[in-house]
């Protein structure tokens, strides 16, 4: 037996399908029920801004994944971090004993998500961090070349840092390793 | 729990079916008028006693086998209980292996395991991929130990029927014990205890129109058996306490109705069972087919509609007003991989998709025309929000 909430969500499910250009994917699934969640979120302003859900999975999975999406929009990141089973299942007015851990993975799926998105955010900026710039024109290029990108000049790569050099220079003006 | 307005449609009948009119009206007096103990020597018992004896050779008629073969007991479970501990027990001195398939009801896998324990050794042959227990497997696996095979003769949740009969002919040849559960076939089946050779055979009468709480363990006269209730006087002392009167009265009833209508039910379930099975193919894409083509029971669907879990179709199908069945890990209580599905090599994502309706004679065809209209929308609308679907192809 289910709560009205639970069939009330399971038959009208919130935010339902994938976004498309999301900017963060999370996926939580349980190998003994073949239970599928999947969470796309949008980011702004370090609030969730949209979100939409995929599942396979019992009524109370559908159920939790609906209102889990409806709980959160608008939300901050660090406050959906703190989102429980324990709060979902109660929003929904409980969830059968057996059901709370098997089907109760909506918190987790959404949590991959926004785990997703701070691991996008960090590789996005480790790589301006580490973005290497042409010597002569000082545009930013993304992989090295032995011509640069943008100006065309021939350039070289310290073999020991990874910087990007004149390809006459003798010793790299960053780690000061022979490049002769 | 439902809120549609619509007609209820009941496809649930391996799990219960209804009981007949005439077994309500045939129990109703065992209530109030002819209560008495069954045991007791006044007119009273009397007539309980004499009602429990009528009832006991329509039971009796209904799987061909005499009267006093017949031991009341209070369910399928407990009769496949007290077959399995009842022999294990009064054989244990000849020997301690047992014979079964995979397949079984948990009634009998469970009892089995339980016998293990105490040191029996159990054989739990595979089947094929229709569920069938190859008759050469039993030939192969009896030893000097061998003291009983058990093997149902139709699974619940498949409705494959297995070769009963050719099984208890080996065990016959070989003087080995054997008990078939009959609680998915009894009444709606023929199954005559003679035809099938077998020595024990559990029978349950709420799965035909009768009463719950009511069931039967034949027992071929001569088979030595240990109760598995100790007490007084009631069964000739081999299932005491005092005996359910009106249940009993209703099984008789449910079992005389069964006997006769048998043909006519069995050809007004098999043209539904077939049009529900056509129906579910040809309209809804990636459908497993499970059980034996033909030798089924009458009664049963069992389909698997991939990429959609089925408890989420039951309730779907409940909002609709039908009730239905699968054997989906996440059905409520369960929460485990259905092995007979497992032992049919259904692998274990497309189980947890499986759907078993049972039809009942009270069903029509209408019924079944509405449950092919509304399924593909319930799958269509599943998949569209399920996390695995790869679309239509």
């Amino acid at each position: 037996m289910y709560s009205e909430q639970v069939m009330e969500h399971f038959t009208n499910p919130r935010n339902v399908g994938e976004i498309p250009d999301a900017d963060g994917v999370g996926t939580e699934g349980n190998p003994l029920c073949g239970d599928v969640m999947k969470m796309s979120i949008k980011v702004e302003d370090n609030r969730i801004k949209d979100i939409k859900f995929k599942t396979f999975g019992c009524g109370a999975a559908i159920a939790v994944s609906s209102i889990v999406t409806e709980m959160v929009k608008g939300m901050t990141l660090d406050n959906a971090m703190d989102l429980t089973k324990e709060k979902v299942a109660e929003a929904l007015g409980g969830l059968p004993p057996n059901k709370m851990h098997c089907s109760n993975l909506g918190a987790d799926a959404l949590h991959k998500a926004i785990e997703d998105y701070r691991n996008r955010q960090k590789a996005k900026e480790e790589k301006k961090e580490f973005a290497c710039h042409c010597p002569y024109c000082e545009s930013s290029c993304d992989m090295p070349y032995p011509f640069c990108s943008h100006c065309g000049a021939a350039i070289k790569i310290c073999p020991e840092c990874g910087e990007a050099l004149k390809k006459e220079t003798a010793v790299c003006t960053k780690c000061g390793a022979n490049v002769e | 729990m439902g809120e549609s307005s619509a007609k209820k449609i009941y496809l649930d009948h391996i799990a219960t079916t209804p009981c007949h009119p005439k077994v309500v009206d045939a129990m109703q007096p065992y209530f109030r008028e002819i209560f008495g103990n069954p045991q007791s020597d006044h007119e009273f018992g009397w007539q309980a006693k004499m009602a429990i004896e009528e009832a006991r050779a329509k039971v009796a008629g209904l799987i061909k086998s005499l009267p006093q073969e017949i031991i009341f007991v209070s369910s399928g479970t407990e009769a496949n209980n007290f077959a399995l501990k009842g022999i294990a027990n009064a054989f244990e001195k000849k020997g301690k292996h047992i014979i079964t398939s995979s397949i079984e009801h948990r009634s009998v896998l469970t009892t089995l395991k339980f016998l293990e324990k105490s040191g029996y050794k159990v054989t739990y042959l595979p089947v094929d991929k229709y569920g069938v227990v190859d008759p050469d497997d039993v030939r192969n696996n009896i030893t000097e130990e061998t003291i009983l095979i058990s093997i149902m003769h139709s699974n619940n949740e498949i409705g494959t029927i297995e070769p009963v009969a050719e099984i208890g002919k080996i065990a016959k040849e070989r003087g080995i014990i054997f008990h078939t559960d009959a609680a998915a076939s009894a009444g709606t089946v023929l199954v005559d205890v003679n035809e099938l050779n077998v020595d024990l055979m559990s029978v349950s009468a709420h799965k035909y129109y009768g009463p719950k709480g009511i069931g039967a363990l034949y027992v071929r006269k001569g088979v030595r058996i240990t109760p598995l209730i100790h007490g007084g006087v009631q069964e000739a002392g081999r299932r005491t306490g005092i005996e359910n009167v009106p249940g009993i009265v209703g099984f008789g009833v449910a079992s005389e109705l069964a006997d006769k209508d048998m043909e006519v039910r069995r050809n007004y379930l098999t043209p539904l069972r077939d049009k529900l099975t056509k129906g579910i193919l040809e309209r809804i894409d990636h459908v497993y087919y499970n059980g034996h083509p033909s030798e089924r029971l009458p009664n049963n669907v069992n389909i698997a509609i991939e990429y959609v879990e089925g408890e989420s179709m039951l309730l779907s199908m409940m909002k609709e007003g039908i009730a239905t069945a699968s054997a989906s890990t996440c059905t409520m209580m369960s929460l485990e991989t259905s092995h007979v599905l497992q032992g049919i090599g259904v692998p274990p994502h497309v189980a947890n998709s499986s759907l078993v309706f049972s039809i009942g004679i009270d069903n029509t065809e209408e019924d079944i025309e509405r449950v092919i209209n509304v399924l593909p929308n319930i799958v269509e609308r599943l998949r569209a929000m399920s996390a695995i679907y790869p679309g239509r192809q």
